[in-house]
């Protein structure tokens, strides 16, 4: 049995702890705001925080999330209005939005390391997170939007 | 939802009519009802796409699959536009699959283009039935009440009153002859043309939005296929027994193999149903399967691309000619030629195919991320053995789409499986899937010939285009290019040249082909535009200037005068005519953003493209840094886009940036084959273009124009990679003659 916090709340899980965690996300707790891309760890849609650290979720397996804490975009805020999601908005960043949850949770884990990222510290960070639809311009803007670092 | 209660009794009172207040203002004006009164089940009563509801809710249907693009924004604005409605009550519904809404199939940039018209009458019809309601009431003439704001307003006294207190009345009310029906002038529109933000936004941001992918239902299986690794062969030994011991794993079933044409029929293979995805991933991975042999297993992309390069190098079918490019070349003072190669490319949407199916005996009903939802209901309809019209097909979200999921072959798949298992399943595609098992974007092999004049005029074009056709993956004699992919970007080709010659060579397949964002449209343009360039240093002259040159004078181009065919997709050519001076114009914004003439005094490094496509014109102008180990970044990129009359400019833009990166990646990406199967297998060996790759920087320019809606999606995507490819020019004197262009040059 493994006990871990997701969107602060205390769950357990006695399924095969190889598993990646994605699907038990996705299949077992019915969140599917995490997404699956690749499996690989390769395009970031799958991202989450574990203990605050942005995570690829299609490689972690259940047995490594004992007694860590899990957010997903759907605890990101409570009123979806952290920062990154207000700038995501007010930049109008996603085009399918398939791969943006895992995009917003890269940013908000570089923004809460790095509260003031340069351009380049913002494309190292987000190197691991695809978009097909080409939303990395805007991603970068509202990066920079939501670390109050945008200049004029 | 506030001003109408004591009034909206008296109101009603006064013209009630007995009808309920629940019911929906559901009509539609004849002209835009065509396919509506086609379909045989439908009643020409409902307006497919407006009901206005007891509370005064307007519910606006988008009938396009929203994959990105913004449709259901831009259907909602077009819609609540011509009622004036509160964006606040308007609520758009994703329509399924029917063919009262007319053609459904989201490809060919035509969402906009082929409904502005049609749902600006849909509103207005609604619109001025709610104003001939109100002015019943009020005893006035219907031609002194105009929508304002969510309510009808009688001019002359200031009455008003709220949709949702005639709404009951309208509802009566005949519907309203074409001729009086009269969209809103262009001055008075409040939604359209103004940057209003995704309809989706709230439910993206906060991860609640539903992708095929996400679906799920009460006893459902989650099933995953190993498919033939080469193209229609089969399992000619399956080994389950590890598979059937992983925990999760129910069923174990073999697909029927397809046959050529693959047509959207599944691949065929050995599909693995388990309680979870990753048993079912894992059963599939633990699968022992030897597959037969058939011709395709010789297919080597090294061997195809040399055979596809002699044959562009030889006479082709000729397809388009003015004067004598043969004798033209003889004489020429000076000769170029060139020859292009592209590679096969997967669409690689983020979410790969999926589908839920759930099947009884003569119904189905299918829930998935599909760009033709008709061609669904016909592909279920056929594998079951059903009528088309006992299919369900409800659209979810799609992750991107971009082509490959106009072929609904995964959705088949999972009504298949759902009726063998007895339950509800639904089919995943791993990346490794999507990657190995696509409808590729189909790889090409151009040769151009040029001959200059003394002065260094282009007085000959000779450019034969090989590649294996789409139309191969619907008819096995397919064997060249097909009219409609030389439409893409070849035969339209707007060069004011005297002798040109242009010409198409055979190809087999030995892949499944299918549409990708501009399609043949891209590897043209490439060619096209690259070799543009090479005639520019061969003539001496600034690449913008010889450009230029090559266009000519602004004039229509009329090509059935030489005698080729073109459909000019799909829309009349007096709509819509080839106007080379809209192509020089977005050419001259663009190289201006770009500050082009000073360019070498700055030291910067461009290359240039303009090229129209999907009925819109597109000049893109790139900035390229190559450093001294050869690796290449793109600082800047200029965008400007002629698509006619547009009903969302932040949306365009946003089109333009994301369809110049598509572009990047079409330049940066290589499928290739070896012994018939596809050798990539994810995103760490089929590169994509990420945020590194990207330009730091892309300026966008939207020409003001009154012209009837071009298309928005596809055409920013086909002058990326010759624009890229001239600027690594510009920088290192490589010339670009083959895709992909690697992230680290040879310096």
């Amino acid at each position: 049995m493994i006990t871990f916090t997701l969107n602060n709340q205390t769950q357990s899980y006695s399924g095969d702890p190889q598993m990646p965690l994605l699907w038990y996300l996705r299949d077992a707790a019915g969140l599917t705001g995490t997404k699956y891309g690749c499996g690989m760890a390769l395009c970031g849609a799958c991202t989450v925080h574990i203990d605050g650290d942005a995570t690829r979720s299609c490689r972690l397996p259940m047995a490594a999330v004992a007694d860590k804490r899990i957010t997903t975009i759907e605890g990101l805020d409570e009123k979806n209005a952290h920062p990154v999601q207000i700038a995501w908005a007010e930049n109008d960043v996603p085009q399918c939005g398939y791969c943006q949850s895992g995009q917003m949770m890269q940013a908000a884990a570089l923004l809460s390391a790095n509260p003031s990222p340069t351009d380049e510290e913002i494309e190292q960070s987000m190197s691991g997170n695809i978009c097909r639809c080409g939303t990395y311009p805007r991603i970068k803007k509202a990066i920079k939007a939501a670390a109050g670092s945008e200049k004029a | 939802m506030t001003t109408h209660s004591p009034y909206r009794r008296a109101f009603l009172k006064q013209v009630a009519t007995g009808t309920g207040l629940t019911l929906g203002l559901t009509l539609l004006p004849k002209s835009t009802a065509v396919a509506a009164a086609q379909s045989a089940d439908s009643h020409l009563a409902p307006n497919v796409f407006i009901a206005v509801t007891a509370d005064g809710t307007v519910e606006i249907t988008c009938h396009r699959s929203e994959m990105g693009q913004q449709i259901k924004t831009a259907i909602t604005q077009i819609i609540a536009d011509e009622l004036d409605a509160d964006w606040q009550r308007v609520v758009t519904l994703q329509a399924d699959g029917d063919k009262k809404y007319g053609d459904q199939n989201t490809d060919g940039s035509r969402s906009v283009r082929r409904n502005l018209a049609r749902l600006q009458m849909a509103g207005a019809t609604a619109a001025l039935l709610l104003k001939q309601a109100a002015a019943k009431g009020w005893q006035v003439n219907a031609e002194d009440c105009e929508c304002k704001d969510h309510k009808v307003v009688h001019t002359p006294s200031g009455k008003r009153v709220d949709f949702a207190d005639i709404v009951a009345v309208a509802a009566t009310l005949p519907l309203p002859e074409e001729g009086l029906v009269k969209p809103k002038a262009r001055q008075d529109w409040r939604y359209v043309g103004k940057a209003v933000r995704s309809v989706d936004m709230e439910k993206i941001i906060s991860g609640t939005t539903t992708f095929g992918q996400d679906m799920a239902v009460e006893n459902m299986l989650y099933a995953v296929i190993q498919r033939p690794p080469v193209m229609f062969t089969q399992p000619e030994s399956v080994d389950d027994k590890q598979t059937k011991n992983i925990a999760g794993v129910v069923k174990v079933l073999q697909m029927p193999t397809a046959s050529a044409p693959a047509n959207f029929a599944p691949l065929g293979g050995v599909a693995v149903l388990a309680d979870n995805t990753w048993s079912a991933m894992q059963g599939a991975d633990a699968l022992v399967v030897t597959w037969s042999k058939n011709t395709h297993n010789t297919y080597n992309s090294e061997a195809e691309k040399k055979t596809l390069i002699e044959t562009a190098a030889a006479d082709g079918e000729i397809v388009r000619q003015r004067g004598d490019a043969s004798a033209a070349l003889k004489k020429a003072q000076k000769t170029v030629s060139a020859t292009y190669y592209a590679p096969l490319l997967a669409q690689a949407p983020m979410e790969p195919p999926a589908a839920l199916a759930k099947v009884s005996n003569d119904t189905a009903e299918i829930w998935t991320s599909t760009q033709n939802p008709q061609a669904t209901q016909a592909i279920v309809a056929e594998v079951l053995k059903i009528p088309p019209e006992n299919v369900t097909v409800h659209v979810t979200l799609l992750g991107g789409g971009f082509g490959r999921k106009a072929k609904p072959d995964f959705a088949a798949e999972a009504a298949w499986l759902a009726r063998e298992a007895g339950r509800p399943v639904k089919v995943i595609w791993r990346r490794e899937d999507d990657i190995q098992h696509g409808f590729y974007h189909t790889v090409s092999a151009q040769h151009i010939q040029a001959g200059l004049d003394s002065k260094g005029n282009t007085v000959a074009w000779k450019h034969n285009t090989v590649f294996p056709t789409i139309s191969s993956t619907f008819s096995t004699e397919a064997n060249s290019p097909s009219s409609g992919e030389l439409r893409l970007g070849f035969i339209d080709n707007p060069f004011d040249i005297p002798n040109l010659q242009l010409e198409k060579g055979k190809a087999e397949n030995h892949v499944r082909i299918g549409w990708l964002r501009s399609v043949a449209n891209v590897y043209h343009a490439y060619a096209i535009h690259t070799f543009a360039d090479e005639l520019a240093y061969a003539a001496g002259v600034d690449s913008k200037a010889y450009l230029q040159q090559l266009i000519g004078k602004p004039r229509h181009i009329d090509l059935a005068k030489e005698g080729a065919e073109y459909d000019n997709y799909g829309d009349p050519i007096e709509d819509y005519p080839i106007d080379t001076g809209r192509l020089l114009a977005v050419l001259e914004k663009a190289t201006a953003m770009a500050d082009w003439e000073n360019r070498k005094k700055q030291q910067r490094h461009l290359g240039v493209a303009a090229h129209r496509s999907f009925l819109s014109y597109v000049a893109t102008v790139v900035e390229v840094d190559v450093d001294k180990d050869g690796n290449w970044a793109i600082p800047n990129a200029y965008i400007c886009i002629d698509a006619g009359t547009v009903v969302n400019p932040d949306h365009v833009k946003a089109q333009c940036e994301g369809g110049a990166i598509y572009g990047l990646s079409c330049a940066i990406g290589e499928i290739s084959a070896q012994d018939g199967a596809i050798s990539q297998t994810n995103f760490h060996n089929y590169q994509v273009a990420r945020i590194q790759h990207a330009p730091k920087n892309i300026e966008v320019h939207i020409v003001d124009s009154n012209a009837p809606p071009g298309g928005v999606g596809e055409p920013p995507t086909p002058p990326f990679a010759p624009a890229l490819a001239n600027a690594i020019f510009a920088a290192t004197g490589q010339r670009i003659h083959e895709l992909p262009i690697p992230l680290k040059l040879t310096v």
